[in-house]
């Protein structure tokens, strides 16, 4: 029950905040990338407030020993850039400036129940899959190779 | 209200939800992440929070359309084709990277995180040059 509770609540606000600060029209988005055209800064403004609440946040919630209804917070962060980092955010970076959306405002606009917008988000869940699944078989393959 | 007003509010809301999350359950609000974790082969054990979360994520315009009559949901700038292609590269991009916009942009940087700080510098980057391209060049 609690999880439910969590997940929906944080759900909720974080979609509210995407869809008031107009990270659900793929235009504003992409006005953002464009420095060489008419810049729109409205996507800097979202990350700046959201980055400052998270930065001051994080620094009083993580005082604690252990998450209010949880039993641990997530590993420190970790200073190792790899390939598999760099290329995957070049990719990613592709993908977001053709379109203009990232994985958060594109399910959010699910709620318009517009057929391009669950295009987009079923390709993007198999794009995820095939990852997955590749990470998966190739963590197989090694096991078998050391065994 | 001022549309940048109303950004550093709506980004203000999307931190609000961030450290709720890691105060009461310890997980990162990146978007990527949660719904990945519900993929096959082989889907995460915790899935009740993350459906929970995409429901509510779907619920916010919803319940905004009932009450202001206005759910804030723009159309697509794109056509069909390039919208599956741009789908698949942000699912292989952000499943290979482990993280995106929220994930690395908002928690990893509040957490001074190199890897997160490397992601987003490189994913900016990229998306600007392709923007120029699509826009300036073709």
């Amino acid at each position: 029950m609690r999880e439910l509770i969590a997940g929906l609540s944080t759900g909720f606000i974080f979609g509210l905040g995407l869809c008031l600060s107009h990270m659900t029209d793929p235009a504003v988005v992409q006005g953002f990338l464009d420095i060489a055209g008419a810049w729109d800064p409205t996507l800097a403004f979202v990350l700046a407030g959201g980055i400052a609440v998270t930065f001051i946040g994080y620094r009083f919630v993580l005082r604690r020993k252990q998450p209010i209804w949880g039993t641990k917070f997530p590993p420190p962060v970790s200073g190792m850039i790899d390939t598999s980092l760099l290329s995957g955010a070049a990719i990613f970076g592709i993908g977001w400036g053709l379109a203009g959306y990232c994985p958060g405002p594109a399910i959010v606009s699910l709620a318009s129940g517009r057929r391009a917008v669950i295009l987009f988000v079923v390709a993007m869940l198999a794009g995820m899959i095939a990852v997955r699944w590749m990470r998966m078989s190739r963590a197989a393959g090694l096991r078998q190779a050391t065994s | 209200m001022h549309p940048y007003v109303l950004a550093f509010i709506g980004g203000g809301l999307i931190g609000v939800s961030a450290v709720l999350l890691m105060a009461f359950s310890g997980r990162i609000a990146g978007i990527s992440g949660i719904v990945a974790g519900l993929l096959p082969p082989k889907p995460a054990d915790d899935r009740t929070w993350r459906i929970a979360f995409i429901l509510g994520l779907v619920l916010a315009p919803t319940v905004l359309a009932v009450t202001t009559g206005d759910n804030r949901i723009a159309p697509p700038t794109v056509g069909p084709a390039l919208l599956v292609a741009a789908g698949l590269l942000v699912g292989v991009g952000t499943s290979l990277s482990n993280g995106c916009t929220s994930g690395h942009g908002i928690c990893g940087i509040s957490r001074l995180s190199p890897r997160s700080a490397a992601a987003v510098a490189t994913f900016v980057a990229t998306a600007m040059v392709t923007v120029f391209v699509v826009r300036h060049v073709l």
